[in-house]
């Protein structure tokens, strides 16, 4: 076995070394009519040919965005990523280290991962970022604990533009915690009165902008009414790339500021791995979940990084600790802060105005389609249109036609009478030719 | 030929040792400013295009303030990471001991095959007749992974171990309230040995943990959960080979313990690549136990993450497993993506797990097959009682000089009176070349050295591994303190202040001060 570095000599002479006969007495603590004598009825070792040629077959039954007019969105964007961030990644020093636990050889992952939590608070207007979150949705879950151990309150309130899913992993959290959730209802056009939900009793809002439709929030009304009852606004995005379009959750006031950073640097993977971001202000940060780095100096003085604060961590805390979670997205954050570095302010910002420009265009485009409605009157680079029929359908046919035109909304909330809704991303990939594509395939199918 | 200009070509006898550099670099050891001292924000190394005129529609909202993100062309990215990468121990340097942690290699196979478009450039919405392929995937996934556990469903879309533990324990949770016992059964007991999680995510799903203690041979002993149990009891978690690095020998009882009184039993399989092969756990009672792709099937942990943590269900918990959950359909595979009308527990995350890891796991186990499985779990049980075997005449076995598992545990009896520290040990392993092991833990023992060499150690690799600890160990009995308390001494940094950082945590970059009027008036 190509990976097995120990010779049948080797093992022999180890074990005779040991004064041992059979490696089986080294398991002589397991039950002896359970141990395994044979190797279980599957198939046997094969050589890297035979593997990438299976593999290669499963990859080759699906449809790769690159090879098709993409306009998938709905909390997982195809943007392109540059070439140099897929290198560093697979330098062995990033790919196969471990957790910064030994932070004196551990200098390159502590200092990106400062980086990165400063590249976060930046965009997201807030003072304080952690080292990263699974994704956006189990952030946002971590966000509605962090916000109930702050005010000590129990009830959170969603947005009906938070995402469905995001809201479900809430809402599965919290029911398990015997927390409190109100949902709102789905709220396509952004006119849900949020604010009447707002007591004293109120532990957190939780609302995303862009939402899930696609429109931006004003959220100042909203951290207003949040902080007059002493409750927490937490704001959730899905396109980290919308932070450079439109102002900063942190400047409208919101506590905690969570969302998806897999646009940047991250492939889309069907679902994971992604990276979680998670920033909030400094007076909470004790209450944050997740790793820290922190700045502080050797024993030379020479500036260097640690895991800080780790007292509020599982692994010193148990089970008053703040969080369960111990792996993060230590290599998705690296990749996000490679590319976030390579566009710098200039080209994130570049980037965002191509993104929105061409959403312009499309919806302008959809607009003109016979019987389909543009429903946004604003949006980043998302918008939901109503089609005539079944959305799930048009996208199906659509799909037949090479073409993936988006995400039908009864995916995600169906029974909600929504059933004629399709959310439609476009980014920086998609060209006029697919946008042309895209219109004519849709008008043959309605 | 090559030296007619006087280039001198041996070493001068007089060169002096070292001297302070006016970069503070040494040689190929480079010191590295943060991005934010070498960036600027109007510079960028990504070539785009303005686009043509158009008209916003981002509202009243369009962001008017700066960010303050500096940016590096395409060279000065490439060097400022490569530096940083260089300030890092990785496996593909070095043996990389960390109990518990199974840093085995990682073979690069599986990162050319999760980087198959047919893979990373699919999104999880698009529609389920364009990703037949992937569900593929995860279902032939799955099927190993209930095979190897001999266990009736998995729950694939856990991200992490932490994450497949809150899985699992929300499964039981979902049962227990099925039966009508919720608000009877509040109880879990987490062994004193535990990893950290396990506590955490039982308090989460809000149980209240009661704490097991270790016997003296370093097992859980029926007794003393037979003592803990009752009709209060949810279950218990319990990890398997355990954290002492050995296989917990009663624990087929201690599953019958807990079935007899109502309870659950979850297996934390974080140190499932000792067994696979051996043993299925399965057979041993477990209800659910999650199993980190990272771990025991090599995904690489890439300084922190992403991992990934299946969890694999008896069929007490199957039907309650979180959606989405893949069902074939004739020849066709679908999502089960809505939890109601089903007795899922909800969502734990956005979309379909962690697709990448799925593929290296996969692709690790392709390449092993059941026979290369089992050596590996062989071969790495082997290396771990090697080391073992060979240090046990000057380090501790505070259980004994009995078989482990993949890993063995130390403890720091034999340095008592030598003023060497566990810790200073752990440094000293740095200067040599060594990541150290994984250091104060378990808890249960004193100044814990939990040593996991992993099967992808030759003989050589341990052999100067050993002798390099046998070196280290006889310095330390024979008082030679300076060689451990500054340690280390030739990292890219000596030890660092942890208490400085958590006294005034500095957690991001922030713009020097400019020194005010009043500042410079008094200096």
């Amino acid at each position: 076995m190509r990976y097995l570095p120990l010779s049948e000599t080797d093992r022999s002479g180890m074990l005779a070394r040991m004064g041992v006969t059979h490696v089986d007495e080294l398991f002589a603590d397991v039950p002896a009519h359970l141990l395994l004598k044979d190797p279980l009825d599957l198939p046997r070792r094969k050589g890297e040919l035979d593997v990438a040629r299976q593999l290669g077959r499963l990859a080759a039954r699906n449809v790769p965005a690159s090879s098709v007019p993409f306009f998938v969105g709905a909390g997982a964007y195809k943007h392109h990523v540059p070439a140099t961030v897929d290198h560093l990644l697979q330098r062995s020093e990033f790919l196969t280290s471990y957790t910064p636990y030994q932070p004196e050889i551990s200098q390159g992952t502590l200092q990106y991962l400062f980086e990165f939590q400063t590249q976060v608070a930046l965009l997201t207007g807030m003072d304080v970022a952690n080292a990263s979150m699974y994704d956006g949705s189990t952030g946002t879950a971590e966000a509605v604990l962090m916000a109930h151990r702050v005010t000590r309150r129990k009830k959170a309130v969603l947005s009906g533009g938070l995402h469905p899913h995001y809201a479900e992993v809430v809402r599965t959290q919290s029911q398990l915690a015997g927390d409190d959730v109100v949902t709102m209802d789905a709220d396509v056009r952004a006119s849900e009165d949020i604010l009447s939900q707002i007591d004293a009793t109120t532990s957190c809002v939780v609302v995303q902008t862009p939402d899930f439709f696609g429109n931006p929030r004003d959220l100042t009304a909203i951290a207003e009414k949040c902080h007059a009852n002493g409750a927490l606004l937490i704001a959730v995005f899905t396109e980290v790339v919308s932070l450079a379009a439109l102002k900063s959750p942190g400047a409208m006031g919101a506590d905690i500021v969570v969302g998806e950073g897999q646009s940047i640097g991250n492939a889309l993977n069907f679902g994971g791995p992604y990276v979680g971001l998670f920033a909030t202000r400094t007076k909470y940060v004790r209450q944050m979940p997740g790793r820290l780095c922190g700045e502080t100096l050797d024993a030379e003085g020479r500036r260097g990084f640690v895991l800080t604060l780790s007292t509020r961590e599982q692994h010193i805390r148990r089970d008053k600790a703040t969080s369960n979670i111990c792996t993060n997205s230590g290599l998705c954050a690296l990749a996000f802060t490679i590319h976030m570095t390579l566009l710098g302010e200039a080209g994130l910002k570049r980037l965002a105005r191509i993104n929105h420009a061409n959403a312009v265009q499309l919806s302008g485009l959809l607009a003109g389609v016979k019987g389909v409605e543009v429903l946004n009157q604003s949006f980043f680079n998302e918008f939901t249109i109503r089609v005539p029929g079944k959305a799930a359908d048009v996208i199906e046919k659509l799909a037949a036609k090479g073409v993936l035109g988006g995400v039908p909304v009864s995916r995600l909330l169906s029974g909600k009478g929504l059933d004629d809704l399709i959310i439609v991303a476009n980014t920086e990939v998609n060209t006029d030719e697919d946008r042309a594509t895209f219109v004519a395939a849709l008008k043959e199918v309605l | 030929m090559l030296n007619n200009q006087g280039r001198p070509t041996t070493p001068k006898d007089s060169a002096v040792a070292s001297h302070e550099t006016f970069t503070r670099n040494r040689g190929l050891q480079m010191e590295e400013a943060l991005l934010f001292e070498i960036g600027r924000t109007d510079v960028t190394g990504v070539d785009l295009d303005e686009p043509a005129s158009f008209v916003s529609r981002l509202g009243h909202l369009a962001r008017e303030e700066e960010i303050g993100l500096p940016g590096l062309s395409e060279p000065e990215t490439m060097r400022h990471y490569v530096r940083l990468s260089q300030k890092n121990y990785a496996i593909d340097s070095g043996l990389y001991p960390l109990g518990s942690c199974t840093m085995k290699h990682n073979p690069r196979l599986n990162e050319s095959m999760a980087r198959l478009p047919g893979f990373s450039d699919i999104h999880p919405l698009q529609p389920q007749s364009t990703v037949q392929g992937a569900l593929t995937l995860i279902e032939e996934l799955a099927g190993w992974l209930m095979t190897l556990t001999n266990m009736d469903a998995v729950a694939m879309s856990p991200k992490a171990g932490a994450h497949g533990e809150y899985c699992g324990m929300a499964a039981i949770k979902a049962a227990i309230e099925a039966k009508g016992e919720g608000a009877l059964r509040k109880v879990v007991l987490v062994p004193e040995s535990a990893h950290g999680t396990n506590p955490a995510t039982a308090a989460a799903i809000g149980f209240e943990v009661r704490s097991v203690p270790a016997g003296a041979d370093g097992n859980v002993h029926p007794d003393a959960v037979r003592a803990l149990m009752g009709p209060e009891v949810a279950a218990i978690m319990l990890t398997n080979p355990n954290t002492c690095g050995l296989f917990e020998r009663q624990i087929v009882e201690i599953a019958q313990i807990l079935h007899e009184g109502g309870g659950y039993f979850y297996c934390d399989g974080a140190n499932f690549n000792a067994i696979v092969g051996k043993v299925r756990p399965g057979d041993l009672g477990i209800d659910a136990m999650h199993i980190n792709l990272h771990k025991t099937f090599s995904t690489p942990h890439g300084g922190g993450g992403p991992g990934a943590g299946p969890v694999v269900l008896s069929s007490r918990l199957a039907p309650f497993a979180p959606v989405p959950f893949i069902k074939r359909d004739g020849d066709k595979l679908a999502l089960v993506e809505d939890a109601i009308g089903t007795q899922a527990l909800g969502r734990l995350t956005a979309f379909h797990g962690q697709m990448g890891m799925f593929v290296r796991a996969l692709s690790y186990i392709l390449s092993h097959g059941s026979d290369g499985l089992k050596q590996a779990s062989e071969d790495a049980v082997l290396n771990a009682n090697y080391v073992r075997a060979r240090l046990a005449d000057l380090m501790s076995l505070p259980f004994g000089n009995r078989p482990c598992m993949h890993e063995v545990l130390f403890d720091d009896a034999w340095l008592k009176d030598t003023g060497v520290t566990t810790l200073d040990f752990a440094k000293a392993m740095i200067d040599e070349g060594y990541h150290p092991m994984t250091m104060y833990f378990p808890l249960v023992v004193h100044g814990a050295m939990l040593i996991e060499p992993t099967e992808s150690e030759s003989l050589a690799s341990l052999e100067l591994f050993i002798m390099t600890l046998r070196d280290l160990a006889m310095s330390a009995l024979r008082g030679e303190k300076t060689r451990f308390e500054g340690a280390p001494f030739y990292a890219p940094r000596r030890r660092l202040d942890e208490t400085r950082a958590a006294r005034a945590p500095v957690l991001r970059w922030t713009p020097p001060q400019p020194i005010t009027d009043a500042q410079q008036a008094a200096e």
